[in-house]
């Protein structure tokens, strides 16, 4: 029987394998960041261990960055910050700090160094490590006693997890992006839909995505609860790579691409389950509630939890629409907002720039809006395209990279009762800013609605 | 870590689903360098509310947790799990988990343990009828035991294994390091390094 893309890419790296126990998988790349490496450090130093192979490590700042220019204000964020630059200087690990221009979000950066590759696998102590499986990777999030784990052996125990196929059939309308698409995803499958599977997304629509909506996709697993996301990777994936600094070059790329074009999953191959999606039936997505299954299209209204027929389900919709402040029956688009976050490891690469910048172009916006690049790289192409003229002339802010207003840990939040429109990954209870209110949409949809104040298509406007 | 073979305790019904890692310790806690003081910050949120269960005090005390289905989810933040330990949790009990967290959990010798959410509504109903109601996880028989009452749960060998005898992971896969040098002699040579 043929197998899927993620059994190959597992069996690829299995270093052990004894019956009744976890395989030993073998890790290619591990990235750092300052929040949940501190106590994985620690724990090496207490117990007289070396980082094995600080050559497959990379670190970075991100979580608590500010992203306004100076230094960090905030006494704990700084010694976090402060800690992971001693731990990288006495382990020997390459770290990107604040101000250097392969500073990033930690999923942003992977990917624009050519780190990310097809076949490889990758962890983080981050769940949104399923981000580089838009590379055909198996990457997923770890925690802290795993990131120690793999600092000092370069595996990871662990059992392979279920397979699961989302086919998006068709193609996507015009004006619906590859985060309509996830959101759509999610809303159909819920929170728990992908729990305990690898997810492969597959079909026509998926084929025609860039590689940035590729990683906007596979970003979003975590969402669905699936441990990972991956796509086979083909010419899109090569042609990205093609001559970034750490990909193969010569000879090796060659033989690279030879084995790549290898890693897709076989035709008699067997998922354990499989989601059939209608990427033509789709239309701009945003959530209402406070998990990120809680989606509908944007033409729809606030839905009334009496009519949920589930009592689970109801009761979270009553407990979400209590929190969000929204009453049934009210369309989505005359939710006003205050905010508008354009940003974060899902939606903050160059792509989601260009599409904000394509609505904000001659236009002004009526809402506070920052505009956050996921990386200093992205930063740069970005003003080098005159991007950050066309924000700031609409009345945007144009910030440092970092995660930002995705999850709050630096300056950048909401206040109690306020409410974003985020192309962020998570509109958990307070995950802005305690008492924040979260609409998660897309950058097309975020630059509209940051022009009229209230939830906008760019069709609309 | 912390054996743990069976366990007889109070418990708190947590009547929410979907209780995400942003919940369970919010992204402010995460600022710490240490591993410990993260009790302080579990569902800080919820807690500021005098009606959230954790501030009922005949709750007090109580060491396994009864969650609504989808527990966990969200962040990887091993923070979660500190929290829960450090307030003094041995046991979460939810129809369904989060993986990562699922995973941490383990790593940490706090014990997830899957029922049958119709269980875990029965299980919560008893302890809000009394709240000193005791229930035993009891990991040798992979069984939660309520009265005369017993419901078994799964929980593969390997894991069951380690966390009964409190094993460290990153001792036993060093056992192996012979097999993971050898494994790095095959890898394939265009695979990227940091350097
Ligand atoms: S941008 Fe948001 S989701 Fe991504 S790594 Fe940063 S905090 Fe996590």
């Amino acid at each position: 029987m043929g197998r899927t893309l993620a059994e190959k890419v597992w069996e690829q790296h299995v270093v052990r394998r004894a019956e009744g126990e976890p395989d030993l998988l073998y890790i290619d790349l591990h990235l750092i960041h300052e929040v949940t490496s501190p106590q994985a450090f620690d724990g090496l130093r207490m117990a007289g261990r070396s980082v094995r192979r600080p050559d497959l490590t990379i670190a970075t700042e991100d979580h608590n960055v500010p992203t306004v220019l100076g230094p960090i204000e905030d006494p704990v964020s700084k010694t976090q910050v402060e800690t992971l630059r001693k731990n990288a200087a006495e382990f020997g690990i390459r770290l990107h700090p604040m101000g250097d221009a392969g500073q990033g979000v930690v999923h942003i950066i992977g990917p624009q160094f050519g780190l990310t590759q097809p076949g490889m696998t990758i962890v983080c102590g981050d769940s949104h490590t399923s981000t580089h499986g838009a590379f055909g990777a198996l990457a997923f999030g770890i925690g802290t006693s795993e990131v120690e784990h793999v600092l000092a052996t370069q595996t990871l125990p662990a059992y392979r997890p279920k397979t699961m196929a989302i086919e998006v059939k068709g193609e996507l309308p015009v004006g619906v992006t590859a985060k309509d698409l996830i959101l759509a995803i999610i809303a159909k499958i819920g929170t728990g839909g992908g729990q305990g599977h690898i997810v492969e997304y597959r079909g026509e629509a998926v084929r025609k995505l860039s590689m940035e909506g590729r990683m906007t996709i596979c970003n979003m697993s975590i969402e669905a609860g699936a441990r990972a996301g991956m796509i086979a990777p083909d010419e899109t994936t090569f042609a990205y790579l093609k001559g970034r600094p750490h990909a193969p070059k010569g000879d090796k790329w060659d033989q690279a691409v030879e084995y790549w074009k290898t890693l897709r999953t076989d035709d008699d191959a067997v998922f354990d389950k499989v989601v059939e999606i209608d990427a033509a039936t789709l239309t701009p997505y945003v959530t209402w509630g406070t998990n990120p299954g809680q989606g509908l299209p944007l033409g729809e209204v606030v839905p009334d939890p009496a009519a949920m027929t589930d009592p689970t389900e109801r009761a979270a919709a009553e407990r979400a629409l209590e929190y969000m402040g929204l009453t049934p029956g009210t369309p989505l688009r005359e939710i006003e907002v205050d905010t508008v976050f354009v940003g974060s490891c899902t939606n903050g690469r160059i792509e989601d720039l260009r599409a904000a910048a394509e609505i904000l172009r001659g236009r002004k916006v009526k809402t506070r809006t920052l505009i956050v690049p996921g990386s200093m790289q992205v930063k740069l192409e970005a003003e080098k395209e005159g991007l950050d003229k066309v924000f700031q002339e609409a009345g945007a802010e144009w910030r440092q990279a970092g995660c930002s207003m995705c999850l709050g840990m630096n300056p950048d939040t909401l206040k109690p009762g306020e409410r974003s429109a985020s192309t962020s990954n998570r509109n958990f209870e307070g995950r802005q800013g305690k008492g924040g209110r979260t609409h998660l949409v897309s950058p097309a949809v975020a630059a509209a609605t940051a022009v009229t104040g209230r939830l906008t298509a760019p069709a609309d406007l | 870590m912390e054996a743990f073979t069976t366990h007889t305790g109070t418990a708190v019904p947590l009547r929410r689903s979907n209780v995400d890692t942003d919940q369970i310790i919010p992204a402010v806690w995460l600022k710490q360098v240490s591993r410990t003081g993260f009790e302080k910050g579990l569902f800080a949120a919820w807690r500021e509310d005098p009606g959230f269960v954790l501030n009922n005090p005949a709750y007090d005390g109580a060491t396994i947790l009864l969650s609504g289905p989808d527990f966990g989810t969200g962040s990887s933040r091993e923070h979660a799990v500190w929290a829960l330990q450090q307030y003094g949790f041995r046991v979460v009990i939810s129809a369904r988990f989060g993986d990562i967290f699922r995973n941490n959990a383990t790593k940490m010798g706090l014990l997830p343990v899957v029922l049958d959410g119709k269980v875990v509504e029965e299980l919560q109903a008893a302890v809000e009828a009394d709240p000193a109601t005791p229930i035993t996880v009891d990991l040798v028989e992979r069984e939660v035991r309520l009265g005369s009452d017993a419901w078994s749960f799964e929980i593969d060998d390997y894991t069951r294994w380690r966390l009964m005898e409190g094993l460290d992971d990153i001792g036993l896969t060093l056992r192996h390091a012979d097999q993971i040098a050898a494994y790095e002699n095959g890898r394939q040579p265009w695979l990227p390094t940091t350097v």
